[in-house]
This record gives structure tokens, C-alpha cells and sequence, in this order.
């Protein structure tokens, strides 16, 4: 458990050092240097785009300028934007709440929604499991710009219930706001949980083990709770822990579509300004989350079933 | 044990719907993808107008007889659009799917037939690829190369390499363990020989099936992409940049917007349904 713990992190380590690397290539290697974006049209003469450079750390060679970066982030500090002279990390502190409460918000709906509706139809065979499943598969095929348009048409236009663009004060604004963003991209990753939910625990319902427990005397809420959930629980815990994990780069697309200023925005328009300081440290959160949620799924799938903890060994 | 029969006589008509091929579900998907994929191929014969001139004095016209789906903001036909939309949309996605295709193919044949070191090299740096997200990707290729199909595409081709090549190593395990191989290899047939002309066969199913599906991955994507203004540029007709017009939602002009959207959901599906159906694998 330990070494696998050890070994999980380590190349945790090494995929965000490799990451880090190949975001840095391609900001160095796309064409424009971040001082001319500073300067605009009108460049100043020589001599002071010379001091600029130097004050920036330019003048430096790519490597040395790198392993500077990697060296203050190993020590906690995330550098200075390029552009505005804020530290980064409070630059991007603010996008990272909206981004993350965003993912969050939606995680919990995709955990109610898909769960949910994946063990009805499992329970319910039928006309219920078959309207479900129906459901759930046109889900799978519906990309989050789609449902952010018909949200904002249905809830923001026509009925006015939620607002189409930005979140507002308060945690009852903010709640409010981040509904119809939450819900857009939930929807996909919904259908995917479902659609897993119920194979697996229809698998669970059609085994031996669940008929012994039934022919033993045990029903209703025990055998659902000790022999179908906890034995279908891995699989969907997997799924979930992929799903979220993809969230947090495609909630880029839900932000621009209601107007939020989450990690999304600021990464585009960094990238643009070829910010590479802030580029570099919402790439690490990216990735690191991606990474986090995936491994904090693998513990909890080895927290609930045996046979991975031996496996991992 | 009443239940017994029932399940057996089930399991024969599935495996016997299973061996008169796509049933009925796969051949409509079939139906839906060809419409599109003439639609895209015919556009000019089929639009009635020029995707990209708009008649001015007529904005958001409602569907009649002339604009069958209506007139967008600038009063260009919806209906052109879509169709000519449909090239992009397209083409796109294919350009990924064969590229991740190429490239991950042979890597999970090769890491499948060697085994040993080769197999956990190989998979550390699909790892690795893994967690590096396919947007975050496309996002930076745009920074290097400039907006635009091309370097979306580039991105989404190596974001979707890790997916591609992990589930073939899978399947080329699988079918490297069957004995017709070891069969063959005892004949004295190469490796090269045994892999492309037996295994990599064997495989094309299931192969097919996950292009179906990671075709439809690559349509989202992409159209995310143009969506959100980094792809397909905006005058141009696609069906992402279609779904991105937020103006005419917020105006209550829903339509082009709808249609796009339906256009997309309606393929996707499709790619969805022919995926599963074409590699065996039973959705349930």
C-alpha cells in the first residue's frame, strides 16, 4: 500500500516535470515575444527595450530561464506575471476558486444524477429502465457548448430563471450563477457514469452471490447496500474519478459560453499575451488535478475492494 | 430455476441478430452518417445559397420556403451553412482518427509483441501522455501555430495517440495470447507477417469500432474548439462556430443555434451506436 502510494506519486512528480517542459517548449517556441505584446504598436527605442529584458529575465538563455521557473515553484513561488507584475498566484487564485467550484459543483450532480439514474434503471426493469436508458445514452453524445445554448435559451431567455452570463455576490449569487454552467458540464459525463452504473450493477444483481444473499433471506436495502453497491462501487468510482478529472480543462469551454472568469479564460488570454509564467502555472493546476483525481480514485476503489489493494501491491 | 430458459432463448436471438451484422440501430446510425458525409462531399449541389453572403435586410428571417431553417444575424441562409458546415466538421475529426490511428496502431502492436521492457516503456510515456488534456493541448498548439483547424487537429491527433494505442495493446495482448499465433510464429512467419496480416485483421473490428467512437470524441472536441473561437475561424461555416452564436440566442433566435446542436447530438450518436455495434461490444 505504501510503496504503491510512493511509486503513484513519484510519477505524479514526473508527469507534472514533463508537462511543465512541454507546456514551456510551446510558449517558447510560438512565434512573438512577450515584450512586444507589452509594447503594443508602439515599441519604445533599443536601449529600453534592452532594460525591459533584462528587468523580465528575457536576456536569458530558455534553459537557464526554465530551471529558474522550476526552481522558485519547487520553493513555493509561482513567479510574477509577465504582464501585469502581479505574483501568479494570486493572479490566478481567483479563477481557480471559480474554476473549481465549477468542476466541484457539477461533480456532485454527476454523482446524484448519474448514480441515480444508473441504479434506477437497474432496479426497474422495463418501461423505466429503457426510458433511462434512452436518456442517458442521448446524453453521452451531448457536448457541453450544446447544452450551455440550450440553458441559456430555455432558463436564462425564455423563463429568466437563471442568468446567462457571469456569476453574481454573495453564496446565494454565486450559487445562482454557476447552476446553468454546473448543469451544461455535468450532462455528458452524466450519461457515461449512468450507462456504468447500471452495467455494473445489473452484473452484480445477475451473480451467485447476490442470488445466495437473497435465497439467505437478505432483500431490500441490505442486500442493495452490502452485496450489489458495494461490489458495483469500483467501476463507477473509476469512471467518476476520469470524468471529473477531464472537468477541469473542459470547463474552459462552459466559462466562455456563460462568461465566467475561471482558469479557462485566463489561460487563452495568457496565452495569447504569451504570459508564460501564469500559462505554465494554470497548465501545472490542470494537469495536477487531473492527476490528484485520478490517483484519489484509485485509493478509494483499493479502500472498497480487496482484491486491488493486492493487486497494487 | 425458471429463469433459464428465458436467458438462454435471449442469448440466442442476440448472438443471431449479432451475425445478420449492424441491426436495426446500426444501420440507422449507418443512415445518418452517410447523409451527412454526401451532404459535406455535395455541398455545393445541395445549398441552395452561398454559406457566407448574407442578405442584410433580412436578419433572423424565419423558416419559409426560401430559408428552409431561416436567416442567421447578417441574413445568411442557416440551412447553406449547415451543409457546408459539414466539411469542416468532418474532415476535422478524420484527420485526427487517422493520425491517432497510424501512429497508435503500430505502438500497441509493437508493445504487445515484445512484451517485457518495450511494454512498460511504451506505457509510462502513454501515461504521461494521458493526463496532458486534450483542450489544454489543442489550446497551446493554437499559441504556437495560430488559430485554426490545422493546429487543433495536430493536438487532438496527439491527445488522442495515449487513448488509441492503450485500448489496441489491450486487444493485441489479448489476441497475441491465442494459440493460431504461436501457431504461425512456429511455421516460421515473421513477426511483421503474423502482426499485419493476421493480428492487426483479427483486431479490425474492434479497431473500427473504437475509430467510430473516437471520431465522435474528436467531433466534440473540435467543434469545442471552433466554439470557442481557436479552430475554425469564425465567417467560415462550421458546425461548432453554428452553436457559438450566443448573440442570436440571447436575441430569442434560437434556431441556427438548435440545428447545429441537433446536427452534432444526431452524429455523434450515430458514431456512437455504429462503434459498439461494429466491435461486438454490447452497450448494455
Amino acid at each position: 500500500m505504501r510503496r504503491f502510494l510512493l511509486r503513484r506519486l513519484l510519477g505524479a512528480v514526473v508527469t507534472l516535470l514533463i508537462a511543465s517542459i512541454v507546456v514551456y517548449l510551446c510558449v517558447y517556441l510560438s512565434p512573438g515575444s512577450p515584450e512586444q505584446v507589452l509594447f503594443g504598436s508602439r515599441p519604445p527605442s533599443p536601449e529600453v527595450q534592452a532594460q525591459v529584458r533584462e528587468y523580465l529575465g528575457l536576456d536569458q538563455s530558455p534553459v537557464l530561464r526554465y530551471l529558474t521557473w522550476l526552481g522558485h515553484v519547487l520553493s513555493g513561488d509561482l513567479g510574477t506575471s509577465l504582464i501585469t507584475q502581479q505574483p501568479v498566484s494570486s493572479r490566478i487564485a481567483d479563477p481557480a476558486l471559480v474554476t473549481l467550484s465549477l468542476v466541484a459543483y457539477a461533480a456532485v450532480l454527476i454523482v446524484l444524477l448519474g448514480v441515480g439514474s444508473g441504479l434506477l434503471a437497474a432496479l426497474r426493469p422495463g418501461p423505466v429502465d429503457a426510458g433511462v436508458t434512452t436518456l442517458t445514452s442521448v446524453a453521452t453524445a451531448v457536448p457541453a457548448f450544446v447544452a450551455a445554448g440550450v440553458l441559456i435559451s430555455v432558463f436564462a431567455v425564455q423563463l429568466g430563471w437563471f442568468p446567462a452570463y457571469g456569476q453574481g455576490d454573495g453564496v446565494v449569487g454565486w450559487w445562482h450563477g454557476l447552476t446553468l454552467p454546473a448543469v451544461a458540464l455535468a450532462i455528458l459525463a452524466s450519461g457515461l457514469v449512468s450507462r456504468v452504473t447500471r452495467a455494473s450493477a445489473r452484473q452484480e444483481l445477475a451473480s451467485e452471490h447476490v442470488e445466495t444473499a437473497r435465497m439467505r433471506g437478505i432483500s431490500g436495502g441490505r442486500l442493495l447496500r452490502s452485496h450489489v453497491l458495494h461490489n458495483a462501487a469500483p467501476s463507477v468510482v473509476t469512471v467518476i474519478g476520469l470524468q471529473v478529472a477531464g472537468l477541469v480543462a473542459g470547463a474552459v469551454v462552459v466559462e466562455q459560453a456563460f462568461g465566467l472568469n475561471g482558469l479557462g479564460g485566463l489561460l487563452i488570454s495568457s496565452v495569447q499575451q504569451k504570459d508564460f509564467p501564469v500559462v505554465q502555472a494554470i497548465a501545472l493546476v490542470v494537469v495536477g488535478a487531473f492527476v490528484l483525481l485520478n490517483l484519489l480514485a484509485d485509493l478509494v476503489v483499493m479502500a472498497l475492494d480487496p482484491r486491488a489493494r493486492v493487486v497494487a501491491r | 430455476m425458471t429463469v433459464l430458459p428465458f436467458t438462454a432463448a435471449r442469448r440466442l436471438t442476440r448472438s443471431r441478430t449479432r451475425r445478420t451484422g449492424l441491426g436495426v440501430s446500426g444501420w440507422a446510425a449507418v443512415v445518418v452518417l452517410v447523409l451527412v458525409a454526401a451532404a459535406a462531399v455535395l455541398a455545393p449541389l445541395i445549398a441552395p445559397y452561398d454559406p457566407n453572403t448574407g442578405d442584410l435586410l433580412h436578419p433572423y428571417a424565419t423558416p419559409s420556403a426560401d430559408h428552409w431553417l431561416g436567416t442567421d444575424g447578417t441574413g445568411r441562409d442557416v440551412f447553406s451553412r449547415l451543409v457546408y458546415g459539414a466539411r469542416t466538421s468532418l474532415l476535422g475529426p478524420a484527420a485526427v482518427v487517422l493520425a491517432a490511428l497510424l501512429l497508435g496502431v503500430p505502438l500497441a502492436l509493437v508493445s504487445a509483441w515484445r512484451g517485457g521492457r518495450t511494454r512498460i516503456v511504451l506505457g509510462s510515456v502513454l501515461d504521461v501522455m494521458f493526463a496532458i488534456p486534450g483542450l489544454l493541448l489543442a489550446i497551446l498548439a493554437v499559441a504556437m501555430f495560430g488559430p485554426g483547424l490545422g493546429a487543433a487537429v495536430i493536438a487532438l491527433a496527439i491527445a488522442y495517440l495515449p487513448y488509441v494505442a492503450r485500448l489496441a495493446t489491450t486487444a493485441a495482448e489479448g489476441e497475441r495470447r491465442l494459440p493460431y499465433v504461436q501457431a504461425l510464429s512456429v511455421q516460421g512467419h515473421g513477426a511483421l507477417r503474423v502482426n499485419v496480416r493476421h493480428v492487426l485483421r483479427n483486431l479490425s473490428p474492434v479497431l473500427v469500432g473504437q475509430a467510430s467512437v473516437a471520431f465522435a470524441y474528436a467531433l466534440i472536441d473540435l467543434a469545442s474548439l471552433s466554439f470557442l473561437g481557436l479552430a475554425v475561424q469564425a465567417p467560415q461555416a462550421d458546425w461548432g462556430v453554428l452553436a457559438s452564436d450566443k448573440d442570436a440566442l440571447l436575441k430569442g433566435h434560437p434556431l441556427g443555434v438548435a440545428s447545429a446542436s441537433v446536427l452534432i447530438v444526431v452524429t455523434v450518436l450515430s458514431l456512437f451506436v455504429l462503434g459498439s455495434r461494429v466491435s461486438g461490444e454490447d452497450r448494455r
